[in-house]
């Protein structure tokens, strides 16, 4: 399976995003520059943490226009597993692939440690090795993660089992504890946490790598299906 | 030319935290007064005269790039002034 | 256009407006002996900021040259724009240190946030790719006051701000708090960046005919005599000085590293260097003078961001995320094409010459035509006088006394909640300290310690100064500073390789002031001497006083060690239950300047500094160390403020659910909360209790439980007893509580 991790400028977990899936996932990935125009040679799309454009008018607000986000709405569209990741969470709210918006931290600081997340959804494309209602433990490092939608979309949000994981301890504000979202379809997915700070336990914990091995896991039964 | 100042506010529905902390910090100065505080951004944009309809123009600007509808609302003023 | 009338050289002399500058009457003499003739506002402008104590080190120097410099491993001393150090397999470490006190002072968000950008700078400029940032933080009490709190906020979400978002983890740090530093708060920041000796690229215009860029960002007004403004003592008017603070830009400067770790790659790179204090000045000067040649720049071709702006603005400017490059003739448009990539500017403004003169044109006509030696090199240099203060010989001549403290438990738990030692989890927390994934060991242990990614090893580095010690006793607190620095890289399992400085202290002019200097000098060059750890870089800070009042003198230490093996790692906390609790070093009854002193006599301090024997100290981190790699310790703590008490909570603070008992011995107080120095903590898994006692001398005083609790016993006696949470709750929960409160 490939990946394409987005660099837009002011991007800066790229790298970690890279080494996740190239060194400790072991599938194959690329770097690739805000302006491309095709996306077509990439099986799963990432859109790492950061601050693009320096976040200055509001985060992820300028990167949803460049040109490469025509081409992940494509491959969104398509099917594709799109994860976006931290300011990648931001930008998929501002392109609107994913419903709702952010609002800075409750405690307007940022905040940087890791947190304990529930996964709410086991069924996903992006959480099938973990156990339902399982604890795991990612980091966050943000100052606008306050996740708010309107209450008709948080309905629909729970009806349609699209909260994927929640907070057990909330540290930003968020509504009803959400730390990441699936869009309706299921190929799309945003949330605060990094899991590819959690991939080797050298560092703290490794529980994100199964983050990782799901998406490939996922993506080889669709193709082995296919075939 | 048209001199555009566009004021960007959150949402009557949403929490605006910063807005809820100045106000706690004027409380603690002793400005009981005070019943609420909303914190938002004010831009000023400078406009070419073009054949498109101003106030068109400006609501797109607006709802496309300068404010995000599902938390901001934001309103604006339009000033005609002659180019220096 | 408006044209700005500036004062012509008569006028300049006569009516002494240099002195407005920061040049005295000698040094305005000086200059016009040097250029033959009076020099006029814009000349006068150069030789003021290039003169200032901050570029030119003029009152600092004669101490400076006691330090060692060189060594084995040493790739670049000081004179850059960061030291380097080698790190085996064709790889080297790049660190500097760097205040910005005065800036913050006025304006913390963007004082902090802009010292941040510019230690970046110096390091990228060498070529290396930043992989770590930490800082060293002095505030006045938090209880003092609302401008205390609300500078200590500032700073640390300056540097957040801008840390986090050019994506830069910030790993490490330390924070003081007293009074003296409650007008003038210090701001320092180190960066530690990594590269390949091939890559290691110097701040040098050579090659007469050359091309002179700028590339970054645009030219303003902001921080016109940034540098003289640092080296001047703050007087409540200083809020007036606003204009000289400078506003960073954390995402163009993040496009400048990309790009110019991309220029390094590049043949057609002679020399970079940052625009950082004196901008323009400074880079183009000390580039020429540095490779024997000259420059010469139309300032017409300077990007500039406001309309009007006189040569003398544009050469004093400090705007920030600005470097100066020097690229072979002909080779222009590939430049231009590179810094297009990131959306930046890259503009031909100069060329290099062999005449040894800066000249500048602005509007058809040559403004300023000076040498650049004397505006590099000749600054005067100044032998302050010294004297000892009246203070030092009453201090010595007092007893070492200990302190009668009727309850060991409570003082225990004052002691965990002095802002000093708490936690400092709600500053570190608002630091992106992971990101780049490569930090081993995060913020709140001895030492961070970050890997290097494809082999085996890692980096450690820390900030390190106990200020109270240096006032009581420069020489020794000196010694300390950097004792303790080589104590916490020891403690992550490191060997110390060199360390970076950052010396910020009051008014040199003052014989007091200065004596404080040269004595501190003294002992941290004897440290670092027996140490083997050369000073590779680093900065001073004069005039840190408010209202004729100087802060302690406070000499940072910025220390960075290697970690050969990732194995080696270890961290301050208790591992498991039934492991051995080993003391290294013996405990005398020393409270000079001690957290205990300052807590028992309303943030008084007195006596004598505790001692420090350099070489028992390097016997004792030689062991320590060689236990650390042969396998055998769990956990290495050094022993500082606060003393064993202070130090074996701190052990158990990671994983409270464990406990530990220990026996002491002799007086309780001295015991418990004696500030000795050489001192270690570590415990041992018992199965290697031969093995750890054959490499070093330690007393085992006692062991891990699971019990939760804190417990020393002296003879049959407990005498001190608590729940570990309890004692976590108070060091917790300190610094936010003090946030919170009303004044």
């Amino acid at each position: 399976m490939k990946f394409a991790v987005i660099v837009f400028p002011g991007s800066n977990c790229d790298i970690d995003m890279y080494h996740a899936v190239k060194d400790e996932l072991g599938e194959e990935v690329e770097y690739v520059w805000h302006d491309t125009d095709n996306l077509d040679e990439f099986d799963g799309i990432l859109l790492p943490g950061g601050f693009s454009y320096g976040d200055y008018l509001r985060t992820g607000a300028i990167a949803r226009f460049s040109k490469v986000m025509k081409e992940v709405i494509k491959a969104a569209e398509a099917g594709k597993p799109v994860m976006g990741v931290c300011n990648g969470f931001q930008i998929l709210l501002e392109a609107g692939l994913l419903p709702g918006a952010m609002r800075r931290n409750e405690t307007l600081s940022f905040i940087c440690k890791p947190v304990e997340l529930k996964v709410e959804n086991n069924e996903s494309i992006f959480t099938g090795e973990y156990a339902q209602g399982q604890t795991i433990t990612i980091p966050v490092a943000h100052g606008e993660g306050n996740y708010y939608c309107d209450e008709a979309t948080l309905e629909q949000l729970k009806a349609n089992n699209q909260i994927v994981f929640t907070y057990q301890q909330n540290p930003n504000g968020s509504l009803a504890d959400i730390a990441g979202i699936i869009n309706e379809k299921g190929n799309v997915l945003g949330m605060m946490p990094h899991p590819e700070r959690a991939v080797d336990s050298l560092l703290g914990s490794a529980d994100g790598l199964k983050m990782f091995q799901s998406i490939v896991k996922a993506w080889r039964e669709a193709h082995v299906v296919k075939a | 030319m048209y001199k555009v100042k566009v004021f960007v506010t959150l949402r009557e529905s949403v929490l605006d935290p910063q807005g809820k902390a100045v106000t706690h910090s004027l409380h603690s100065l002793n400005y009981p007064e005070v019943a609420d505080v909303r914190i938002g951004k004010y831009m000023e944009l400078t406009l070419e005269k073009s054949e498109r309809d101003i106030d068109e123009v400006i609501n797109e600007i607006c709802s496309k790039l300068l404010a995000n509808p599902v938390i901001e609302d934001y309103r604006y003023e339009v000033e005609e002034c002659v180019a220096q | 256009m408006l044209l700005k009338l500036e004062p012509n050289p008569e006028q300049i002399k006569q009516e002494k407006l240099y002195q407005q500058m920061g040049l005295s009457d000698g040094e305005f003499a000086l200059v016009e002996n040097i250029l033959g003739r009076t020099p006029n506002y814009t000349e006068t402008g150069l030789f003021s900021v290039m003169w200032s104590e901050h570029c030119s080190y003029k009152t600092s120097k004669p101490v400076l040259k006691k330090f060692p410099i060189s060594g084995p491993k040493v790739l670049q001393g000081p004179g850059e724009g960061a030291g380097i150090v080698d790190i085996g397999d064709g790889q080297a470490v790049v660190f500097k240190i760097e205040s910005h006190n005065h800036p913050s002072a006025i304006e913390p968000y963007q004082g902090a946030a802009t010292g941040v950008g510019g230690i970046i700078r110096d390091v990228f400029s060498m070529g290396a790719r930043p992989i770590a940032l930490l800082n060293s933080l002095r505030f006045g009490e938090l209880d003092s006051s609302s401008r205390v709190k609300y500078l200590f906020k500032e700073v640390v979400a300056g540097i957040a701000g801008y840390g986090n978002c050019i994506g830069i983890p910030t790993v490490g740090g330390e924070i003081q708090f007293e009074d003296c530093y409650e007008g003038n708060p210090l701001v320092n920041a180190m960066c530690v960046g990594l590269i390949d000796h091939k890559d290691i690229k110097k701040g040098q215009a050579h090659g007469a005919g050359n091309t002179v860029m700028y590339v970054g960002a645009k030219t303003g007004r902001d921080g016109i005599h940034g540098a003289t403004f640092a080296s001047v003592e703050l007087t409540e008017e200083s809020d007036k000085d606003r204009p000289a603070v400078q506003v960073g830009d954390p995402f163009m400067e993040k496009l400048l590293l990309e790009a110019c770790l991309e220029l390094i790659q590049s043949d057609a790179l002679v020399g970079i260097q940052d625009m950082g204090a004196a901008g323009l000045t400074s880079s183009s000067a000390e580039m020429a003078s540095k490779a024997g040649m000259g420059i010469e720049m139309n300032l017409d071709l300077v990007p500039q961001r406001e309309t009007g702006m006189t040569a003398y603005e544009m050469m004093l400017s400090e705007s920030q995320e600005r470097m100066l490059v020097v690229v072979k003739k002909g080779r222009e448009q590939e430049i231009v094409e590179l810094f297009e990539k990131y959306d930046l500017e890259a503009v031909a403004i100069g060329k290099v010459t062999d005449d040894k003169k800066l000249r500048l044109i602005h509007h058809g006509e040559v403004v300023a035509d000076v040498p650049v030696d004397s505006l590099a090199e000749d600054a005067p240099v100044y032998n302050m006088p010294s004297m000892e203060p009246a203070y030092f010989a009453e201090f010595q001549a007092m007893e070492n006394e200990i302190p009668q403290v009727e309850n060991l438990k409570e003082t225990l738990v004052k002691l965990l909640s002095q802002p000093t030692v708490a936690s400092k989890e709600w500053v570190y927390q608002q630091y992106d300290y992971m990101v780049r994934t490569n930090t081993v060991i995060a913020p709140g242990s001895d030492a961070s310690v970050v890997r290097i990614r494809g082999t085996r090893k890692a980096l450690a580095m820390t900030t390190d100064c106990n200020s109270r010690f240096v006032y009581l006793d420069p020489e020794t607190g000196g010694q300390i500073a950097v004792a303790e620095a080589a104590r916490n890289i020891i403690c992550s399992g490191a060997e110390p390789l060199a360390i970076t400085d950052n010396l910020n202290f009051g008014n040199p002019e003052k014989p007091e002031v200065f004596w404080q200097i040269e004595k501190a000098a003294d002992g941290i060059s004897e440290a670092c001497r027996v140490l083997e750890t050369p000073v590779i870089g680093g900065n001073v800070s004069l005039y840190n006083e408010t209202s004729g009042t100087a802060i302690y003198p406070t000499p940072v230490i910025g220390m960075v060690g290697l970690v050969e093996d990732l194995d080696h790692i270890t961290t301050q906390h208790f591992k498991t239950s039934s492991d051995l609790i080993y003391l290294v070093g013996e405990t005398k009854g020393e409270f000079g300047g001690s957290e205990l002193q300052k807590l028992l006599n309303n943030g008084r301090i007195f006596g004598k500094a505790p001692e420090l024997n350099i070489q028992i100290e390097k016997n004792r981190q030689q062991q320590v160390l060689a236990a650390i790699r042969a396998g055998v310790v769990q956990s290495a703590h050094d022993l500082s403020e606060g003393g064993l008490s202070v130090a074996l909570a701190e052990c158990l603070f990671e994983n409270p659910q464990l406990g530990a008992r220990v026996n002491v011995a002799g007086n309780l107080v001295s015991a418990l909360f004696s500030e000795t120095q050489s001192r270690f903590l570590l415990s041992v898994k018992k199965e290697h209790q031969a093995e750890f006692e054959s490499l070093v001398e330690a007393a085992l005083i006692g062991e891990v439980n699971n019990s939760g609790t804190m417990s020393v016993v002296s003879g049959e006696q407990t005498v001190l007893e608590s729940s570990v949470e309890e004692l976590k709750a108070a060091w917790k929960g300190a610094i936010p509580c003090l946030l919170k409160s009303r004044d």
